[in-house]
């Protein structure tokens, strides 16, 4: 199936440089395999500057091998791409420069101090000597990490330790920052606190955010969404307009008068239709909708109870499985394999 | 040289920084790498304190053990013979531990960090060269307080004599360390690889008995040994510091023969910049293998 790309930087307001600026990284047509096995499919799209985009998709769908070729890690079979304006074939060098990396595995040295592997890393990426020490304070506090500076690695938990990772991308001023699952394997407090991180980074750095993730609700931060599966890009869109083109928002009403309610509701304009034990409404928004609804029901209402698409719903509809039920698929585990054993 | 002229850019509310490349750039690596060697070094004092365990080990044990055994010859003893190899020993442990640390590196991740940077293979694996050779020499330094204890004299110019030794020694086991870290994915094999090459390159290289009467076939493996001639200058310029007799010159030999033709101190030093210059040429392709 071709992906529908839809330009999506005018539906939202929060990115900054819209208009005529080039796409921070533009797929055209980029497949990938490891011989038998097609890890990507003829995907197209492209990322706005300055937007946060989301590839959702379960383990083994192709997010990570599409990240791959984008950093240069792995050539493209065909098609080709580019990130920050340079080609990720013949110009990785530019790329690498240009772009922050986080992958799903720890790649600190937990026996130096939080410091010390910054600085290692600006020197890696040509840092000058005289913007190091400032840098390396500005994005201890991007992170909240400041007072932590000179704590060796190893005294880091787990959440500590992946937003350090996320300050050192980010050291280099790269023009986009790709998160390889950033999220993956910690608590929902440390979840949020990353999050909080990586909004602050895009609002105050202006840096373009790529994300791979298999959680539903960490796509909702994004402006834009392209759903991935099986190696190809099923949908893509924001977050709302994805929700709205699997069904409107409903409400479900028990009364004390069903038919009652259901005439009046239906004179008032309404769509409704009876349910089970009560009468179900399709509404545009269902928060602006319930206290009219139950004015205009005009008899006692018992209960409300409302229901908003969910990105469950969204990827439900387009590949006709849960998220998370995905295991003991037969592509499934021989994309981890292939893709394992290139990461090695 | 700087980056190209970049895209526009709007929305960059930082600036960017002007990310510098080209030799200086490549050389700050180099430094960045060394240094990272040695703090480490300094952090781990288990490593030094190991490393000084098992050459001590050597040198009165088995120095004195052997003493009794080979005795006294024109007024010099075999824990004295044995000195120069127990401190080459230590310093090939330590710049094969330094380099192989890159196993380490890989298992938890930083190599990656490494590897996906815009710098060169090759300055990567210099920066680990220098910082291997620099923590070997100084654990071999550390070694030097030993020298009064066994009876051996120092002097100025045979510490600065050792320390050069010692690192050319340390060089090429670094970039031979390397390009077998390149090699290993496994920290499982880390093991079998310290057991299988080291030791036998120890034992093999006249560190620890004299190379010469050895029966053919194990004079001839001898000889295809790297350390064979890095040891053997190294404990040439101990004894020419040490007043030996002509006896004991002549039964504790330190040349290096081929066919009956002794090699000459230079030659012995040529061969062990061209294994250097071997491993490092391999060490940098294997890096480049690994991503």
């Amino acid at each position: 199936m071709a992906a529908v790309v839809s330009s999506g930087v005018e539906r939202d307001p929060a990115v900054p440089g819209r208009g005529d600026t080039p796409p921070a990284v533009e797929v055209r047509g980029v497949t990938k395999s490891f011989g038998e096995l097609i890890a990507v499919n003829d995907i197209s799209f492209e990322v706005a500057q300055g937007e946060i985009f989301a590839f959702l998709g379960p383990n083994g769908a192709g997010k990570s091998t599409t990240i791959s070729i984008l950093c240069t890690l792995a050539r493209p079979t065909s098609g080709s791409a580019t990130v920050g304006g340079y080609d990720v074939v013949t110009e990785a060098r530019h790329v690498r420069r240009h772009i922050g990396l986080v992958f799903q595995e720890q790649t600190l040295d937990d026996q130096l101090t939080a410091e010390e592997n910054l600085r290692f890393h600006a020197v890696l990426y040509g840092v000058p000597s005289s913007q190091v020490d400032g840098r390396i304070s500005r994005v201890m506090e991007l992170v909240a990490l400041s007072d932590r500076r000179r704590d060796l690695v190893s005294t880091y938990s787990g959440g500590m330790a992946r937003r350090l990772e996320i300050a050192r991308g980010m050291l280099h001023t790269p023009r986009v920052l790709f998160l390889d699952e950033p999220t993956v394997g910690l608590d929902p407090q440390t979840r949020a606190l990353i999050w909080e991180d990586i909004h602050r980074l895009r609002h105050e750095e202006g840096v373009t955010i790529f994300l791979t993730t298999h959680y539903m609700d960490e796509a909702e931060n994004a402006a834009r969404i392209a759903i991935i599966d099986h190696g190809e890009i099923i949908a893509l869109d924001t977050p709302d307009a994805l929700k709205g083109s699997v069904g409107s928002d409903t409400i479900t009403l028990e009364t004390a008068d069903d038919d009652g309610a259901l005439t009046a509701l239906r004179v008032a304009g309404y769509r409704v239709r009876r349910a089970e034990n009560g009468l179900t409404v399709y509404v545009e928004d269902e928060e602006a909708a319930v206290g009219p609804l139950v004015a205009t029901a005009g008899v006692p209402v018992h209960t409300v109870r409302v229901h908003r698409p969910t990105l469950d719903d969204v990827f439900l509809h387009y590949t006709g499985r849960e998220i998370r039920d995905q295991h003991g698929e037969g592509g499934v585990p021989m994309f981890a394999r292939a893709h394992g054993a290139h990461r090695r | 040289m700087t980056v190209a002229a970049s895209p526009a850019r709007a929305g960059m509310v930082t600036t960017p920084v002007r990310q510098s490349s080209g030799a200086v750039a490549e050389l700050r690596v180099v430094g960045m790498v060394w240094e990272r060697e040695l703090i480490r070094y300094v952090r781990t004092r288990t490593r030094i304190l190991s490393g000084l365990i098992q050459p001590v080990l050597f040198l009165f044990v088995l120095g004195y053990g052997m003493s009794g055994l080979v005795g006294t010859v024109g007024g010099f003893n075999f824990h004295e013979f044995v000195y120069p190899g127990v401190v080459a020993m230590s310093v090939v442990m330590t710049a094969m531990f330094s380099a192989l640390s890159i196993v380490w590196d890989r298992e938890f991740g930083f190599l990656r960090e490494m590897l996906i940077a815009p710098v060169q293979r090759s300055t990567l694996v210099l920066g680990k060269m220098f910082g291997g050779a620099t923590v070997a020499a100084m654990q071999g330094t550390i070694m030097l307080v030993l020298a009064p204890l066994v009876g051996i004299e120092l002097t100025a110019l045979l510490v600065v004599q050792m320390i050069c030794l010692e690192l050319l020694m340390a060089v090429a086991m670094t970039t031979f360390g390397v390009f077998v870290a390149s090699r290993i994915s496994k920290m499982e094999s880390f093991q079998v690889v310290m057991q299988m090459l080291l030791l036998p390159m120890l034992f093999l290289s006249g560190a620890l008995f004299p190379l010469n009467g050895l029966p053919p076939w194990l004079a001839f493996i001898t000889r295809l040994n790297p350390l064979t001639y890095a040891i053997a200058p190294f404990r040439q310029v101990i004894f020419e510091a040490q007043h030996m007799s002509a006896v004991a010159k002549r039964h504790f030999s330190t040349t290096v023969t081929w066919f009956g033709w002794p090699l000459p101190t230079w030659l012995e030093l040529l061969i062990v910049l061209c294994f250097a210059a071997i491993f490092f040429v391999l060490a940098v392709r294997g890096l480049s293998k690994t991503e």
